[in-house]
């Protein structure tokens, strides 16, 4: 251990976490006074101090890890704490009301397929539970009958997805679940043994351990169904710790207990292994064996794993072992090695020899055993045809992540069989929250993982902790985070700068912004920040204008309606889709943007098209008066001029209708005068003819098909006579011909001009 | 048809895939609203859709009644509501209606809005707005592209021409951005990639974003080169009349969706007739590149053959009968069905066009497009309003006029707008609007008259100087420039040699050769320079926004030389038929196969009905 306690271990409250996790030490927690404060620190698995600070908070009363490498600090009144790996504070929540007057007497943190869960008992012997501190559910349990003060002992066990607790009361054993409280006798057990003073379930929560206060180890299912074993350890002092040490499959599975000088193991028979020990220790259960931390060093008591046990016992003639000493032989160049070699040949087992040495290499920690057992197998491997070298290859490359893991200065000392239930996954999310980057990326290039899980993820996760780092200037940053991220697929430069914009650094959040590629990832950022002028750029800039629309509506929101305006009006894209939105469905917004641009024209547009949708004739013409005003400063003149035009005619259809009932509101002015002259008020025709300013041309041509269409004939004869024809006669041949009329048309032959003569009697026939 | 074709023509891909893929889409969509449900489609899908999945198709996956969006209350008593529309804000805002009005009686039903082509946010804003966001489920069907032809692909979104073009908005561009994008992991990679105009630039930007985002399979390419082209780099072609056949029976009885309907006219009874007009059509096929005054003598040769072709029915024995009536019989029916449907429009369209005044129609076009006696033009176009012959075509002619000659006189421009306000109500003044927004019918600014000085320096001296003084003359954005480009292109070919339209020199024969449409000289040009060398001069009268982009397939442009042939030509705010027509004839000509992506099909009415404002 590369720590150096003080006081060694002695009075602190201590908390390791499984899987060669972080140990946390809070020395004299219930030491109240308020000019020392006790000091709370975190250290790496090998000791390497990562935090240290002082305990201002209430009295602890125990501390623990979450699956997730946090620490979880809970105090007496019943206030969890949680910090992270590095000592900063992340929240905290309270177990209940009612613990604040009664005070948590003892605390326990367990961990489930459903997370990190945390119980406690009150000094009012109440149990409070939390499953998943995550999703924090409080469940009070009921109250246990006969119960004063804490029980003697209880432990937390997880049970066909219920969690219960089973805790003892003298010599009585009870079952405490959501709704009730059973007395429960495990089989074998009397209770001549005497009061129960120490339980532990393993790892598992499979299999459960009591101790009585006469000595008596009783070991069985955690069900309480069967009983395993029973063993008179002789000891009636209370232990200090009793875990169970197994690992999968385990053939021989112990119960550890320790007093101050005194370690046991006791197995399933009767007897007992005994250590001493120098120094205060604490122990942790893993899910393989027991870790052992005292002040100076750091043991893992496992039982040996059955391969190895059959290579390295002594005088083995498992395959494995042949073959490691047949190659021991080959390496001194020795004819022996051929003897064991053939040996195992003959029994056909050496495809089995290589796969022991493989199995045994994992299991081992001393990498030249290690070797020596790779070798081995390589040997033999070299003996077999078709050998699949999967196994060995990955054997291989496990143990160099592993033996570099375990490397005292990074601190995760995981056995083979911990990090394959950790998963390579879990085991790069962790060297990543403990900043080890470089050694992450090297494992995931090592590994071959494709960039998206391996190399991108931990720059990512490297990129948002650097942005973070309150001494570097934001240039420098962000060009470090270009120069290592570059364009590694999967990082989004946006996430990262989104990291920066949370630690309150905006300026450095827009640099990076910058290196994104695609704009439109980069807008809800700048949208969140304020930057809504630059965000609207941006996302008329990725041409998607879904995300212009978006942004569009956001400023509509947000600004008030003048600066809105002006800032659509320096992006037309944006202003053009704003205006068919408006066109659609808010047509008042739409006059108040032309209004904005002084775009009297478009304004004036606006006006007519709302005169079109007035049904009332002076409702109308007001909109028309408000069109010709807008169409005057637009220095439209033409446009003037028709509007006024149209509102006389307006006017002049209404009093028509009004006296003649001629139904002319609304129609052009070409259609006005047809009706009217084929209502036979020529006069009134006459008068729009001159009134407006009809050319001569249209006039004529518009008289002489009605008249013809009416068959006057006599009329239209004298209207061809009123004056020189400014259509020529070919015309009135034509139409009259079209009326079937060749009689009238003959009349007109005459008048034509002579180029137009030979149609006009081609015309007639 | 007398054309020789180049017999090594590249096969083109097969694109009913496209129309398998966009069925079983919606056929996974109808089917994430399990049960009976009834369903309303926006009433422009109604055809598209018929061409992918019919009645059947629909009620196997228990589409119970089917409606057409009409924006009335709906009389539906199913509790499903299934509402397939265009991402149109109109369309929401009723459905809003229709479920506030369910809410009031405390009607609970389950709606579920499909998207075509995509969402857009603004749709979603406004259910939030009307507060039934959370009442509705939404969906898109990604239905981007409908085959028409083995060589036409549409969008189907004519509104693409007004929103884009009119209104600015771009909401579009990344929809057709998709749809190459569609076009090229099923059929890519491209090659090369050329384009011109703002909005074909943009497309082309979303389109490779896309690329980028997803994943690149390397498969057989399909399609060689792309070119994609903005409808207002050329305005003049689609405005002017068609007189080849596709195009003319487009322009008459409008094909909806590659389906015209024949009135009683045509088809001489009572009844109207649906017909479907593609390359499976055999008589039609064969006709539809044709100038119009070749159908007849085609149609009547056509009649002999079948003619001769009955006729060996005398004489035969009773074997010959039986295998005749089994394998020659239906077939020769079937033509005989089409080919009087044809001749029958053939006649309708005779009856409409070969009048006087078409003739003298298509003459004061001609004379536009070659810049000649354009006084007599304005009189003849003043006549056509005066005399109220029709209200789009005089439009079209005041465009067109306006167009080549780089915008009107002051004196013209207000006296014809005058007239035209007075024939057609003075509501057309808005109409006038955006006809100047989009730069189809302008004022000239004062001191750049440029007809006058043209004509007046042109007598003086010699063609080459007058072009110059254009070229120096032509500065400003929205000019059309048109005059300098056909000099530069070579658009209108020489009048005084008579042109053969039964045996075509070039494109111009789609006009009756009197005009190149500039959009498929610019293609023609392009594909043969490989890039826009040596066209500097006609992009800057274009206005820019050139591109050519070699594929990042790194695919030797020499390399295979049958997919090379095959280009993807996209029209970014529709195409005509007469341009289909003109790159069909070019294809034939340089061994090139043509598909013709638009995002609809177009013609000089559609166009101008756009840009009407109807006060609605």
């Amino acid at each position: 251990m590369s720590w150096s306690l003080r006081d060694g271990l002695r009075d602190s409250l201590v908390a390791a976490a499984p899987y060669g996790g972080p140990i946390a030490l809070l020395r004299e927690p219930q030491r109240r006074s308020p000019s020392s404060r006790p000091q709370l620190e975190i250290y790496s698995a090998s000791g390497g101090t990562i935090a240290s600070f002082p305990w201002k908070s209430g009295p602890v009363v125990q501390l623990g890890w979450t699956v997730s490498d946090e620490l979880l600090c809970i105090q007496e009144d019943g206030t969890v704490l949680i910090y992270d790996l590095f000592g900063s504070f992340k929240r905290h929540f309270s177990m209940g009301q009612e613990v604040v007057q009664s005070q948590v007497m003892e605390a326990k943190v367990f961990h489930s397929p459903y997370g990190t869960g945390i119980a406690i008992v009150t000094s009012s012997s109440r149990f409070t539970l939390a499953t998943n501190i995550d999703d924090l559910k409080l469940r009070r349990l009921p109250e246990v009958p006969g119960l004063q003060g804490k029980p003697s002992c209880w432990v937390v066990l997880t049970q066909d997805r219920q969690t219960k607790v089973l805790l003892s009361n003298g010599p009585e054993l009870f079952i405490l679940d959501n709704t009730s409280c059973t007395v429960v006798c495990p089989p074998g057990l009397s209770p001549q043994d005497g009061n129960i003073v120490h339980m532990s379930v393993s790892f598992s929560y499979k299999y459960l351990a009591l101790l009585t206060d006469s000595g008596h180890l009783w070991t069985g299912l955690s069900t309480l169904q069967e009983k395993l074993s029973d063993v008179d350890t002789k000891k009636t002092m209370a232990p200090k710790q009793m875990l169970w040490c197994r690992r999968p499959k385990s053939q021989q599975p112990s119960v550890v207990l320790m007093w101050d000088r005194l370690l046991l193991v006791v197995g399933v028979c009767n007897e007992t292994i005994q250590y001493p020990i120098e120094d205060p220790c604490v122990l942790v259960g893993e899910m393989d064996g027991v870790r052992i931390i005292s002040s100076s060093n750091q043991e893992l008591l496992q039982e040996v794993p059955l391969v190895c046990q059959d290579i390295f016992k002594i005088a083995s003639m498992a395959p494995g072992a042949l073959l490691l000493e047949a190659h021991r032989e080959y390496e001194k160049s020795s004819q022996k090695a051929d003897e064991y070699l053939r040996e195992i040949k003959e029994q056909s087992m050496l495809g089995e020899a290589v796969r022991q040495c493989v199995e045994a290499a994992g299991h081992e920690y001393d990498t030249n055993t290690q070797k020596s057992l790779m070798r081995a197998a390589s040997f033999g491997k070299c003996f077999l045809t078709d050998f699949s070298p999967d196994q060995f290859v990955t054997t291989c490359r496990e143990l160099r992540v592993l033996n570099a893991v375990r490397d005292s200065s990074v601190g995760l000392p995981l056995t083979h069989t911990q990090f394959k239930q950790l998963t390579l996954q879990v085991l790069i999310d962790r060297l990543v929250y403990r900043q080890f980057y470089p050694l992450a990326i090297e494992v995931c290039r090592y590994l071959k993982i494709p960039d998206y899980q391996g190399v991108s993820r931990v720059l990512k996760h490297w990129a948002s902790c650097k942005v973070q780092q309150k001494d570097l200037t934001d240039d420098a940053i962000a060009r470090a985070v270009c120069m290592k991220v570059g364009d590694s697929p999967g990082v989004s430069y946006s996430d990262i700068a989104a990291k920066a914009y949370e630690c309150g650094r905006a300026e450095l959040a827009i640099k990076l912004l910058d290196f994104e590629a695609r704009s439109g990832e980069q807008v809800p950022l700048l949208l969140k920040m304020k930057r809504s002028q630059l965000a609207l750029s941006k996302a008329v800039e990725s041409g998607d204008t879904d995300l212009v629309y978006t942004v569009v509506s956001y400023l509509k929101n947000e600004m008030n309606r003048g600066d809105f305006f002006m800032t659509l009006r320096n992006q037309p894209v944006a202003l053009s889709l704003y205006r068919q939105f408006c066109k659609l469905q808010e047509q008042e917004t739409l006059k108040d943007l032309y209004n904005q641009d002084d775009d009297h024209q478009e304004l004036a547009n606006y006006y007519v098209t709302a005169s079109y949708r007035e049904k009332r004739l002076e409702g109308r013409l007001s909109l028309l008066q408000s069109a010709v005003d807008e169409y005057n400063k637009a220095k439209n003149e033409f446009a003037v001029k028709t509007t006024e035009d149209e509102m006389r005619l307006l006017r002049f259809q209404r009093k028509l209708d009004d006296e003649k009932g001629a139904g002319l509101l609304g129609l052009s002015l070409q259609v006005t005068m047809e009706t009217l002259l084929s209502l036979g008020l020529h006069k009134q025709a006459e008068q729009l003819y001159k009134d407006f300013r009809v050319p001569d041309k249209r006039y004529w041509w518009l008289k002489l098909k009605s008249l013809a269409e009416k068959e006057e004939w006599d009329e239209l004869e004298k209207f061809s006579k009123s004056k020189k024809s400014p259509i020529g006669y070919l015309a009135f041949v034509e139409v009259c011909i079209k009326c079937n009329n060749k009689y009238e048309a003959k009349k007109y032959v005459s008048k034509v001009t002579p180029e137009q003569k030979v149609k006009a009697h081609l015309a007639v026939g | 048809m007398a054309h020789s074709a180049r017999r090594d023509s590249p096969e083109l891909p097969d694109f009913s895939i496209l129309k398998r893929l966009a069925r079983d889409q919606l056929i996974y969509l109808l089917e994430q609203l399990p049960g009976k449900k009834d369903l309303f489609i926006e009433a422009d899908l109604m055809s598209p859709l018929d061409r992918i999945a019919n009645v059947s198709t629909l009620k196997q996956h228990e589409v119970d009644k089917l409606y057409k969006v009409e924006h009335k209350p709906v009389i539906s008593t199913s509790d499903q509501l299934c509402f397939l529309i265009r991402p149109r804000i109109q369309t929401v805002k009723w459905i809003c209606d229709v479920v506030n009005t369910d809410k009031v009686p405390g009607k609970s039903r389950r709606y579920k809005i499909i998207f075509t082509p995509q969402k857009f946010y603004a749709c979603e804003a406004v259910l939030e707005e009307q507060g039934i966001f959370g009442d509705v489920s939404i969906d898109e069907w990604p239905f981007y592209l409908l085959p028409l032809d083995d060589d036409i692909i549409s969008m189907e979104l004519p509104e693409f021409f007004q929103d884009n073009f009119l209104a600015g908005d771009q909401r579009w561009v990344r929809t057709a951005g998709s749809a190459l994008h569609l076009l090229y992991s099923l059929y890519g990679p491209f090659s090369k990639v050329y384009g011109i105009g703002r909005c074909s630039k943009m497309a082309y930007e979303s389109w490779r974003e896309q690329v980028e985002e997803g994943e690149q399979k390397a498969r057989q390419a399909e399609i060689g080169n792309v070119f994609l082209i903005d409808r207002d780099v050329d305005f003049v072609t689609p405005l002017c009349s068609q007189v080849v056949y596709e195009g003319l029976v487009d322009d008459i009885f409008r094909i909806k969706c590659g389906c015209v309907e024949f009135g009683p006219d045509v088809t001489a009874s009572d009844k109207s007739v649906k017909v479907m007009l593609n390359s499976h059509d055999k008589v039609f096929s064969e006709i539809r590149n044709e100038h119009f005054s070749n159908v007849f003598g085609f149609l009547s040769q056509k009649a002999r053959n079948l003619q001769t072709a009955y006729d060996k029915r005398r004489g035969m024995d009773i074997k010959q009968m039986k295998t005749f009536v089994s394998e020659e019989l239906k077939g020769l029916k079937q033509e005989h069905r089409l080919l009087s449907l044809h001749i029958g429009a053939s006649e309708s369209i005779m009856k409409k066009k070969t009048k006087q005044d078409f003739q003298e129609l298509l003459k004061t076009e001609h004379l536009l497009l070659e810049g000649f006696e354009i006084r007599e033009c304005i009189s003849y176009i003043e006549e056509h309003i005066n005399r109220q012959v029709s209200m789009i075509e005089s439009l079209r002619l005041l465009c067109l006029l306006s167009i080549t000659e780089n915008g009107l006189l002051p004196k013209d421009y207000r006296s014809l707008k005058a007239q035209y306000l007075q024939s057609y109500g003075v509501d057309h003044l808005l109409t006038f609007s955006n006809l100047r927004q989009l730069g189809l019918l302008v004022e000239q600014q004062p001191g750049e008259t440029l007809t006058v000085m043209e004509s007046k320096v042109g007598k003086l001296v010699n063609d080459k100087t007058a072009g110059k003084l254009t070229d120096a003359f032509s500065s400003l954005a929205k000019k059309s420039n048109f005059r300098a480009l056909s000099r530069k292109l070579n658009l209108v070919p020489k009048t005084d040699e008579e042109y053969d339209l039964r045996v075509p020199r070039d494109m111009a024969y789609i006009f009756s050769g009197a005009y190149i449409p500039l959009s498929c000289k610019l293609i023609e040009q392009v594909l043969e320079r490989d890039g826009w060398t040596g066209l500097e001069e006609v992009t800057r009268l274009l206005n820019g926004h050139e591109f050519a982009v070699t594929g990042s397939s790194g695919v030797d442009s020499r390399g295979k030389n049958d997919t090379q042939r095959i280009i993807l030509v996209m029209f970014l705010g529709g195409c005509t038929y007469s341009e289909i027509s003109a790159l069909r004839f070019l294809g034939r000509e340089k061994g090139y196969k043509f598909i013709v992506v638009t995002t609809a099909i177009t013609n000089s009415s559609r166009l101008l009905e756009a840009l009407l404002d109807n006060h609605v």
